[in-house]
């Protein structure tokens, strides 16, 4: 059993690095140029040659990123939980709530570059715009299912509503909480990056949107990179937060049900 | 001990008996829900004299539960009304402890943690929290020993068995010493053996702190083992249909259940409830 756990530990590193050689090669036997696919070695160079000038723009995708998060888990959850919490906020607010989710969150970046300009606030917004939603439908799930029994155990104990959302619906609610976070920050990457490309004159979207301009296709596939390393490292963070905080949601899912 | 008609019984002059403790006056209950309604109690009237223990059997959807969240408050009945120690329930009131069939544990909690939990929200342990809280960890580990959870009492609840939980639902529903214990089919998915352990269980607690207990159960032996008076309720609308009392000594052991009287009475609880869904 132990052979076969570092088996699975190791496998999934082994797969990126033969999908990255596989890459290389086939670009080396068809000797596809430069500027349709560049191989994993020109553009890792690229990255590495190019770092100083690339770090910049790094550094402002991440922190455009992180403050939309916060700002759309803040909101998220403040929304979720008036959801989660109220029958009447839910059957108020769903209709409105199903049209925002469904408009095409790109669609407001033109809206918020009239009202913002262009630069970091209308990517921050466009971020948090994207996350919001997956933290309003998790945290008002996790709250709407507190068992109706233990309820009544406390209830009958005269708890109010403020001691029982205390002691039971947010500690419940929390695996729920943090399954939405690992999906939020991924989605808050797409939507600082989309606001990027569109408006803005620093970022890795802006990047990749001035190096395919010049057809220095190389960067745009560094940015791409980037990109994933980023995406994978933060969610990568809030997966291990949430097995700390929430160990208990996985082993209980028959007596939690 | 049959009572026979539980109308009749109700215009005894009992509100001024000093030792009843519980009396359901009356009672009609009708679920709302929607356009349809659901009368779900009627003229139910039933009388708990203080430390009795009361076993409330019937076929199932006879409002057997509903009673229960009647007594505790939890909600109000459409005609009649209920007192407890002396004054109607309007509300919850908090002198209650309860115990469910899903013994609904907090799994972030350890079982001590669990046990405790109640101490965090009733008053007076409410506000003196924070300064004794060692001294109630102590109470709910006392508890956890005697029910024979000494050595799980750090375990999260994910890490016991059925009847296990069960047992620190026990504790849960008597770490705040209620004077009224409502139990809603406690036993009901725990297997046989495991179960009559349980009743022995309950019934050591039950006589060392002597609540008042209503317990709501389908099984006919169960009751019979641990409860002084039982009550069997008509189908829906559930009435009290008769009342037999249980002369059996205490503490009862499980060889009492095979005695002549208890199979009698197990046979004839089991015949009105028979007759009844034949109807």
């Amino acid at each position: 059993m132990r052979a076969w756990d570092m088996v699975e530990r190791v496998f999934p590193l082994l797969a990126i690095i033969a999908f990255f050689i596989l890459w290389e090669i086939a670009c080396t036997v068809f000797q596809v140029p430069v500027f349709i696919l560049p191989k994993p070695s020109e553009f890792l160079g690229d990255l590495i040659r190019r770092w100083p000038a690339i770090l910049p723009n790094a550094v402002q995708t991440l922190y455009t990123t992180v403050v939309g998060f916060a700002l759309g888990v803040a909101v998220g959850a403040a929304i979720g939980a008036c959801i989660g919490l109220s029958r009447f906020v839910y059957r108020v607010t769903y209709p409105l709530l199903i049209g925002f989710y469904s408009v095409p969150k790109i669609a407001v970046v033109p809206i918020l570059v009239i009202w913002f300009g262009i630069g970091t606030v209308p990517a921050i917004l466009t971020a948090a715009i994207m996350c919001l939603f997956p933290v309003v439908v998790n945290v008002a799930t996790g709250l709407a299912t507190t068992e109706p029994e233990l309820e009544d155990v406390l209830r009958a104990l005269g708890a109010s509503k403020f001691d029982i959302l205390r002691r039971v619906g947010l500690p419940r609610s929390m695996p729920y909480f943090f399954a939405s976070l690992k999906i939020a920050i991924s989605l808050a990457f797409v939507g600082t990056v989309v606001a990027e490309t569109v408006a803005a004159n620093i970022g890795i979207g802006s990047m990749m949107i001035l190096a395919s301009s010049t057809f220095d296709v190389p960067l745009v596939f560094a940015g791409v990179f980037l990109l994933a390393v980023l995406g994978v490292a933060m969610y990568a963070i809030f997966a291990a937060i949430e097995g700390y905080v929430t160990f208990w949601a996985r082993r209980s899912a028959d007596i939690a049900a | 001990m049959n009572r026979g008609n539980a109308a009749a019984a109700s215009e005894m002059p009992k509100h001024d008996d000093a030792d009843i403790f519980v009396d359901v006056r009356d009672v009609k209950l009708n679920y709302k829900a929607g356009d349809s309604s659901t009368l779900a109690l009627e003229q139910t009237n039933m009388t708990l004299k203080r430390g009795e223990f009361v076993a409330i059997v019937g076929p199932s959807g006879c409002g057997k539960s509903t009673l229960l969240k009647l007594a505790s408050g939890l909600r109000r009945p459409t005609e009649g009304e209920i007192v407890v120690d002396g004054s109607p329930v309007l509300k919850p009131i908090k002198i209650v402890g309860m115990a469910f069939q899903n013994p609904t544990m907090l799994p972030w909690l350890r079982t001590i943690d669990n046990v405790v939990m109640p101490l965090k929200i009733v008053e007076p342990y409410r506000s003196k929290f924070r300064t004794e809280k060692a001294k109630y960890r102590q109470m709910a580990a006392s508890l956890l020993t005697e029910v024979g959870l000494g050595k799980f009492q750090d375990k999260y609840p994910w890490e016991l068995s059925g009847g296990m939980l069960q047992r620190a639902s026990l504790c849960r529903a008597l770490i705040h010493d209620p004077r009224l214990l409502l139990l809603d089919e406690p036993f009901g998915a725990l297997d046989a053996f495991t179960r009559e352990d349980l009743w022995q269980v309950l019934q050591k607690l039950w006589m060392e702190r002597n609540p008042t207990v209503i317990l709501v159960t389908h099984d006919l032996r169960e009751a019979v083992f641990l409860a002084d008076t039982v009550h069997v309720m008509s189908a829906r609308p559930g009435r009290v249909l008769v009342t037999h009392k249980v002369d059996i000594r205490r503490p009862r052991t499980l060889d009492d259940l095979f005695t002549d009287k208890a199979s009698k009475l197990v046979h004839e609880l089991r015949s009105h409830i028979s007759h009844d869904r034949s109807v």
